[in-house]
């Protein structure tokens, strides 16, 4: 191709971009198919779910906006105990209003701390989100009477969704579907987003925050406004989680799912949409099956995967895919 | 117990916290690398100390200087092997790598050793009481203060009156100007990471006591060991070791005051602390 013809390429691959591909269907059909093929393995998979949406929350603020949190579990958690309390405290079983209630409360915490803390940047930042979560933490710890301390809430009940298909505990058949159909509602609100010119004000921010402030873009409202709707969704997940386990205690608040999420999402590929799909799937797949198989060691088998991703990948997972299709295209192309 | 003696087991706990974080702070500070594994350096560490006691009878400060070395070597050959090529990668890669590490720290010594916890047997002059005159406390604890002290005057003396440390100042002041002037910031690095590394094994085999030693350490004091050292300022010694016996009493002090709030005070303070000075308590703006 001449030096115009790759241009003319570029653009129109720029243009193109937030089309919809034809393998975007992929992950909803293995998704249904694991609804027919897998049924005993529909618990484990309502909670890879549930990771899923989390880690889709943190891409938005992590990926595209690039800001490094240590503390995304605070609205996880938020999410979780506003459906729980208000399910055991004032009689709101309803689940898709507790959905909504709780991506309200996770939102507007996201909001406020968003405001105070995102003048801040680097280890400062990951401090930060990291206390604020711990605050949160601590006082879900000492409102014994509303939060049940360390234990949480367990026992919770909720009406049917939709009033059609009630929650069962054994097979989590109705929680699978309920989960993954809320999944495909947040995604295409998140792609949505990271396509419109608020995302690419986003991506801006992240490669060159200098450069936007000289444009005129207002980097901070944008950064804040980013991270409530980000806390929102997770929120969002966070109930999921409450409202398909019947329980909620302080591991959803806890440093252990903050971290988690963060390596899930590195380890995916983050700033693509789909690492939060791959990452998710490969850690919590081989960290079942090895916590199955060596009870006392799976810790080394996924420190190694990580180490080598680290390694030998520039974002992740999905980095590798890039390479390799980079590969087989400069191969065939020649 | 009154407020003289609460205070100095805070002290001497925050002690501990400087010895072990002291070289993250200077490392970090040097190459912007965000070593989540420093702790499991630690960790490591105070396992060869015990076990050199345990299984070879050495006294308590042989043993120190041995997990010192072996944690310094082990430190360089990580660090030419690994880190190296992470220097240029993004701080997220980063973070993925040294996760990774600290699990297969964890998961290799809780396959050499167990899960449970270490104890370290102390020679005979260290335990008991010492009489201050004003006050009786455990010797050991006072033993603790007096190397953290001393330690930090040792570092301060290094940074401000040698060759070598003032090379580290201007690297983590200004890394591009100060290579341009031809100092080897990789060596620096090298260097400050063995060091840091060495002396992260000494703290956990003399904090053993008072902080425990057991296969989850790297993750349970990866916070303190952060917040130290976003308070104390990144590449700051003397930041640190301020930082580190603030946090060590405050979080002593408060707990046994008020034993409901468990830690929140510690990140509450740090919160307001790092809102109000976000480069740290002693740290410089960059550029």
């Amino acid at each position: 191709m001449s030096a115009p013809e790759l241009g003319l390429a570029a653009a129109r691959a720029l243009a193109d971009r937030h089309r919809v591909k034809w393998w975007e269907a992929l992950p909803w059909l293995a998704g249904i198919a694991v609804f027919f093929l897998l049924p005993s393995y529909l618990a484990f998979s309502t909670q890879l779910v549930i990771v899923i949406l989390f880690a889709l929350s943190l891409d938005l603020v992590m990926g595209y906006a690039g800001i490094v949190t240590l503390g995304h579990a605070a609205f996880f958690g938020a999410g979780a105990y506003t459906v729980g309390m208000l399910a055991a405290h004032a009689g709101w079983n309803e689940p898709l209003s507790g959905l909504v209630a709780a991506a309200v409360v996770a939102g507007a915490i996201g909001l406020a701390s968003g405001y105070v803390l995102l003048r801040t940047q680097g280890l400062t930042l990951l401090m930060l989100t990291l206390c604020t979560m711990a605050l949160l933490e601590e006082s879900a710890n000492m409102g014994h009477e509303y939060t049940g301390s360390f234990d949480g809430m367990p026992g919770l009940q909720f009406l049917p969704i939709l009033g059609l298909f009630p929650f069962d505990l054994l097979y989590y058949r109705s929680q699978y579907v309920y989960a993954l159909v809320v999944l495909f509602v947040c995604f295409v609100v998140v792609r949505m987003l990271v396509y419109s010119p608020f995302g690419q004000s986003l991506t801006g921010i992240r490669e060159n925050v200098l450069r936007m402030h000289a444009v005129g873009a207002p980097v901070r409202a944008r950064l804040v406004i980013v991270y409530a709707i980000s806390a929102a969704i997770a929120g969002v997940a966070g109930a999921l989680f409450t409202q398909a386990n019947a329980y909620v205690n302080l591991a959803t608040l806890g440093l252990d799912r903050a971290a988690g999420v963060l390596i899930i999402l590195i380890l995916g590929g983050y700033g693509r949409l789909y690492g939060a799909f791959v990452g998710a799937i490969a850690y919590m797949v081989l960290e079942h099956a090895l916590a199955k198989a060596y009870p006392t060691t799976w810790q080394l088998g996924v420190g190694l995967m990580l180490i080598a991703v680290a390694l030998y990948a520039r974002n992740g997972i999905l980095g590798i895919a890039d390479a390799l299709r980079q590969r087989v295209r400069a191969w065939s192309g020649r | 117990m009154d407020l003289i003696s609460i205070a100095l087991g805070g002290l001497a706990a925050g002690m501990v916290l400087f010895i072990v974080s002291v070289g993250l702070s200077v490392t970090m500070g040097l190459m912007g690398f965000v070593n989540l594994a420093h702790g499991g350096f630690a960790m490591l560490g105070g396992y060869v100390i015990v076990h050199t006691m345990k299984a070879w009878g050495l006294p308590f400060f042989a043993a120190l200087a041995i997990g010192f070395a072996a944690i310094a070597a082990l430190s360089v050959l990580l660090e030419r092997l690994l880190y190296a090529r992470l220097y240029r990668a993004s701080e997220l890669d980063q973070v993925l790598f040294t996760i990774g590490l600290v699990f297969v720290m964890i998961a290799s010594i809780t396959l050499g050793f167990g899960p449970e916890t270490q104890t370290v047997v102390l020679p005979e002059w260290l335990r008991g009481q010492t009489d201050l005159g004003f006050i009786k406390y455990r010797t050991y604890s006072l033993a603790i203060i007096a190397a953290g002290t001393l330690l930090m005057v040792a570092l301060w003396l290094g940074f401000e009156r040698t060759r070598i440390g003032a090379k580290i100042r201007a690297a983590v002041d200004n890394r591009r100007m100060a290579e341009s002037l031809g100092v080897d910031v990789g060596r620096l690095f090298t260097l400050t990471f063995a060091l840091g590394g060495g002396l992260a094994a000494v703290g956990a085999g003399l904090g053993a006591e008072i902080l425990g030693l057991d296969p989850q350490y790297p993750l349970r004091y990866l916070v303190y060991f952060l917040i130290v050292v976003a308070v104390g300022g990144m590449g700051r010694v003397t930041g640190v070791f301020f930082a580190a016996a603030l946090i060590g009493i405050a979080d002593f002090v408060l707990k046994i005051h008020f034993p409901k709030g468990g830690t929140m005070f510690i990140y509450a303070l740090t919160l307001v602390l790092l809102l109000w000075r976000p480069q740290g308590l002693f740290g410089r703006r960059a550029g």
